[in-house]
């Protein structure tokens, strides 16, 4: 009984955060959209408030970001780290491309990722997509199908070691 | 000079904009052609932000925004609809 | 400042046509889109980023940022739906590929006596 009572307590709380980060992104887009005088600021409050009413009863995804400072430094960390590897991955690309031979040695491996939220197996899916060489096909529970561009490991264990773990430490921290 | 090498990222963009419409005609299957067609509206999304940069109209930069909005839900609904039909 | 912005822009634009150069030389669906979706990531966010840092008065530079953020989240995911219904839909990677887990798992998982994971 003080069980259950205590899980509800937990998915009001999960619920309560989605809908304030929800409405903070919503009106950061409204401003960096250029909005300035008064009227056009309260439109934007009155609008942001409107949509996380009207999606209440959606999963409450955004709920698993945690706020504390360690996690917001680290989430800015993140974002240095994921530049460099877009960049190192556009020049892999391009040298794939130019070359005449174009070296290829490609397949779907599996991965295995630590992560419980979605929300964090979304941005490392994303990140995984952007840097060099790999493209997540699928997810089913904890495991990620890669479509890599040269396979350097075939066994879960060893793929799982070269593409997720650059990110995966740095996601736990933020998303758990 | 600036303004020469503006003129030649946007010449190279439009060749780029060309290679992907090839691809978008020979490809074998209708993945392919979507796939296509979405590396033409990204690159088009970026043609569009030039122009409203040299014709001196900020609204053009609101075209390219709802552009890419509309082109990502297509891109969804095409794969949904690919992957187990309407 | 305005040369920078230009020199950032056509690199932005050398990736933007490595992209679509590597969608026509790849052989299959799967590294089409590789090439496809990192290339034209990085080309769009330079191509724009550096008209930004030339053209500030004439348009807003906190829209080109939106435009930015958007790309970058939107981009992958669009290509990793098209992905998964590629590969649902059956269409056949190239001929040398090393191994397809994906297919296995698959193929697993609707023979009602084969063991699952």
């Amino acid at each position: 009984m003080k069980k259950h009572r205590a899980k509800n307590h937990e998915t009001a709380g999960r619920s309560i955060k989605h809908s304030g980060i929800l409405f903070l992104l919503l009106l950061l887009v409204w401003f960096l959209l250029g909005s300035r005088d008064l009227q056009e600021c309260i439109t934007g409050l009155i609008v942001s408030l409107l949509i996380v009413i009207l999606t209440r009863n959606l999963t409450p995804v955004l709920g698993d970001i945690r706020l504390t400072p360690r996690a917001l430094f680290i989430g800015l960390w993140y974002i240095l780290v994921f530049f460099k590897e877009l960049l190192v991955s556009n020049l892999d690309v391009a040298r794939r491309v130019i070359d005449p031979k174009l070296p290829l040695k490609p397949g779907i491996v599996r991965v295995r990722t630590r992560l419980r939220s979605d929300i964090g197996k979304m941005i490392l899916a994303n990140s995984i997509t952007l840097t060099p060489g790999t493209l997540t096909v699928g997810i089913r529970g904890d495991l990620l199908y890669i479509h890599w561009i040269e396979i350097r490991h075939r066994d879960l264990e060893g793929a799982t070691r070269d593409i997720v773990r650059k990110f995966e430490k740095h996601l736990e921290v933020i998303f758990g | 000079m600036a303004d020469t090498l503006y003129a030649v990222a946007a010449m190279t963009g439009l060749a780029a904009l060309l290679i992907a419409f090839i691809r978008m005609i020979i490809g074998p299957t209708s993945a392919d052609r979507v796939v296509a067609l979405d590396v033409m509206t990204i690159i088009s999304i970026s043609l569009i932000v030039f122009l409203a940069a040299f014709l001196e109209r900020a609204i053009y930069i609101d075209v390219a925004i709802v552009y890419s909005i509309i082109s990502f839900i297509g891109v969804i609904a095409i794969a949904r609809y690919m992957e187990r039909g309407i | 400042m305005e040369l920078a912005g230009a020199i950032i822009t056509l690199a932005g634009s050398v990736f933007l046509f490595l992209g679509a150069l590597g969608l026509l030389r790849m052989p299959d669906i799967y590294n089409r889109m590789q090439a496809g979706t990192k290339a034209t990531t990085m080309g769009t966010l330079l191509f724009i980023a550096g008209l930004a840092l030339g053209f500030h008065q004439e348009i807003g530079v906190a829209r080109v940022v939106l435009i930015i953020l958007f790309v970058i989240f939107t981009n992958p995911l669009s290509t990793h739906a098209l992905a998964r219904a590629a590969h649902k839909h059956g269409i056949p990677l190239a001929k040398d590929t090393v191994k397809d887990d994906l297919a296995q798992d698959e193929e697993a998982r609707t023979e009602p006596e084969g063991e699952g994971k």
